[in-house]
């Protein structure tokens, strides 16, 4: 069923911030790739973000940076007010054109970038929010023939985001928070 | 709305390769994947439903050739971003300047201006204005027609004046502005020491000495070779103890810049040393 992942793409606004830091404790230490978290949130420079993020995890968390080589067994942060765009499997760089969907960095620009580069070896996965970005995303994701998981809108803290995707795209995982490290856990190569 | 994918990559390179063959604007060294993003942009917006009319329209069409580089390279600047950046150039940077007799500023890369009346309004405070000059440039003729004209929406006026607050403004924004109807017009003794102009970065070369270089969010849409020829030219338009201002994701670790030039607090301003 599923392809060798190569990437691990989640997406989140509000309400997806608890989520991650209930599935990141549970994450082994040996996974086979590099996650990328893009979440909604201010502009602003110091960020503490990553800090929190690391502090729930014991893979290492950085803040994605432009023209940055991706290491598997990584979490990258997208930075506040950038897209963030994959040159190819390994490099990323970063952008600030045009908001998408009110936002920067937005999903949905993050997944359409990744489902052109890695195509069937994408995973993507879109948590709680209030708006629909990520969902078009999705459908990249799905048209490049990679994986498509949201979280159960059950439990989301506001569920317009996984009932959008639902709604408009093939998903073929909808996972409560308790059952999504699991999940990634046995993403292998 | 995402773009859809009508240009693949090998049609991307023919249109810079004609590009640049014709027109000689050298975009080789863009990062492909913003590049990429931009082209199918382009086609959604000016209706091109497949990569040989956009081509087609390239090559027999050159008075489109300064719409396309307008729409490829991105434009997208504010008043006062990140506005700790602007505060740190009002306290770490403008009071070393101002031990010159005469202030050169060079805003590369200056899109529609609105960093460039950013700068002039932190100088007239700073009571530095009436020595200085703001040589703002960019690739694109058209957003420097706009920036000329210093006229912007009036629905960015809110933001624009959180930052410049932020920035350790202390006075009424709108008093650098008129407003009308549904646009501002920011006040002509602000661009009195401005001098805007066409400059590529990547084919044109020094054309000054400065004491302070600002290049925000360009060097993102460069590959690393490029980034480091820029760095280069910046650095040889750089007088000695003369700053470097680059954007908040922008570096020069790893540049052949980094043993001679020091960081100035946690922001992205560097001071060459030697």
């Amino acid at each position: 069923m599923l392809k060798a992942t190569e990437i691990l793409l989640i997406g989140g606004s509000a309400g997806s911030l608890t989520v991650l830091l209930k599935v990141l404790p549970q994450l082994n230490n040996d996974i086979s790739f590099p996650i990328i978290i893009i979440l909604h949130r201010k502009p602003h420079p110091d960020s503490i973000l990553n800090t929190l993020l690391s502090n729930y995890t014991d893979l290492e968390v950085c803040e994605a940076e432009d023209k940055m080589t991706l290491k598997s067994k990584c979490i990258y942060v997208v930075p506040p007010d950038y897209h963030l765009l994959f040159e190819d499997k390994h490099m990323v760089s970063l952008d600030s054109s045009e908001k998408l969907n009110y936002s920067r960095p937005s999903i949905d620009v993050t997944f359409q970038s990744a489902a052109e580069v890695f195509q069937e070896n994408a995973v993507a996965l879109l948590l709680s929010g209030a708006n629909a970005d990520g969902v078009e995303g999705l459908q990249y994701i799905k048209q490049n023939n990679g994986f498509t998981v949201v979280q159960d809108p059950e439990t989301a803290e506001v569920d317009y985001m996984p009932r959008q995707a639902i709604l408009q795209v093939k998903i073929d995982h909808v996972l409560r928070p308790d059952q999504m490290a699991g999940f990634v856990n046995r993403l292998y190569k | 709305m995402l773009d859809p994918n009508i240009i693949k990559d090998d049609e991307l390179e023919v249109l810079l390769a004609d590009v640049s063959s014709l027109y000689g604007y050298d975009f080789t060294q863009y990062s492909r994947a913003s590049l990429k993003r931009r082209l199918n942009r382009i086609c959604v917006i000016d209706k091109f439903t497949s990569f040989a009319e956009l081509r087609y329209t390239l090559i027999h069409h050159p008075e489109y050739l300064q719409r396309f580089i307008e729409e490829i390279t991105v434009n997208v600047t504010e008043m006062f971003r990140d506005p700790f950046f602007y505060k740190a150039l009002r306290e770490k940077v403008f009071p070393q300047l101002g031990t010159y007799p005469f202030i050169r500023i060079w805003l590369a890369g200056c899109a529609t201006g609105e960093e460039a009346y950013s700068i002039a309004i932190l100088l007239k405070e700073a009571n530095l204005y009436n020595r200085s000059l703001i040589y703002a440039t960019d690739i694109n003729p058209g957003v420097l027609e706009k920036a000329r004209k210093g006229i912007f929406p009036i629905s960015q006026m809110k933001q624009y004046s959180e930052n410049y607050i932020l920035s350790g403004g202390a006075a009424d924004f709108s008093q650098y502005y008129t407003a009308n109807y549904d646009m501002v017009k920011f006040h002509a003794d602000l661009k009195e020491k401005m001098i805007f102009s066409t400059h590529n970065l990547v084919s044109d070369s020094s054309f000054n000495e400065f004491q302070l270089i600002i290049c925000r969010n360009v060097l993102i849409y460069f590959d690393k070779e490029l980034q480091n020829k820029v760095f280069k030219l910046f650095d040889d338009s750089l007088d000695n103890f003369g700053f470097l201002a680059l954007g908040a994701k922008e570096t020069i670790r790893f540049s052949n810049l980094e043993n001679r030039y020091k960081q100035v607090m946690t922001e992205k301003i560097w001071k060459k040393i030697k």
